[in-house]
């Protein structure tokens, strides 16, 4: 699947996007996870990051599939 | 770029224009502008960055659901993407409404929504020519806070 980062995310991690491959099935901290052992810098990525998948907020429990888009994203600060 | 998200200043009157009908008796403005208060020490702009696709989703949500809440409520919005300087608006929500107190509810409901899930970050430029991401939970390895986000 897909793996998004932003703002100060992708600065840390280095990348704005990567391919992950992570057992299914598998949830979203599966992907935390795999992303925070595999990629240099992800380590600095918190344990718990907010997280979306196909362009919606989920909690770290839901489930991801192949083809999925996720994305960890850091505190918001619209407005 | 899309419906909600736009790098040019944001025209009030073209979204006043765009929420307001003859059936509209209130309508309310809100402007979120970039601020350099004693707390921010030298703001001279800030940068905006979304997640564009999903950003554009989620406005698309909350105004529906704004609409589902004031039925009939029509909501106008624009967010600003970019470098954005001291004093000018970042966002604008009109919501007009048949009467006052439901543009004044959606309104504010909108931009509260707007501020707890909208995905999007900015980063401070300061007069020194530093830069620095602004965490308004104060603590960037929280997760989300609020249950809502997932209603």
């Amino acid at each position: 699947m897909t793996v998004r980062f932003f703002a100060r995310y992708a600065e840390l991690v280095g990348r704005e996007e990567a391919a992950v491959f992570v057992a299914l099935p598998a949830t979203v901290a599966d992907v935390v996870r795999r992303v925070r052992e595999e990629l240099p810098g992800a380590r600095q990525l918190p344990e718990r990051p907010l997280a979306a998948v196909n362009l919606k907020h989920v909690k770290l429990d839901a489930r991801v599939g192949d083809g999925d888009e996720v994305a960890f994203l850091p505190p918001v600060a619209g407005g | 770029m899309s419906a909600y998200l736009s790098r040019e200043p944001i025209s009030v009157d073209a979204l006043i224009a765009q929420a307001a009908t003859p059936e509209c008796g209130g309508t309310c403005l809100f402007l979120g502008t970039v601020r350099n208060g004693p707390a921010e020490s030298g703001v001279a702009a800030i940068e905006y960055t979304a997640y564009d696709d999903m950003a554009e989703a989620e406005l698309q949500r909350i105004v529906a659901d704004a609409r589902e809440r004031w039925p009939g409520a029509r909501i106008a919005l624009r967010h600003r993407l970019g470098r954005v300087a001291v004093g000018e608006p970042s966002i604008a929500i009109v919501a007009a409404a048949p009467h006052r107190a439901q543009a004044f509810e959606a309104c504010r409901y909108v931009i509260e929504e707007v501020k707890h899930r909208l995905p999007v970050w900015k980063k401070e430029l300061r007069a020194d020519g530093t830069e620095v991401w602004v965490d308004p939970s104060g603590h960037a390895t929280a997760g989300p806070p609020v249950r809502s986000l997932y209603a």
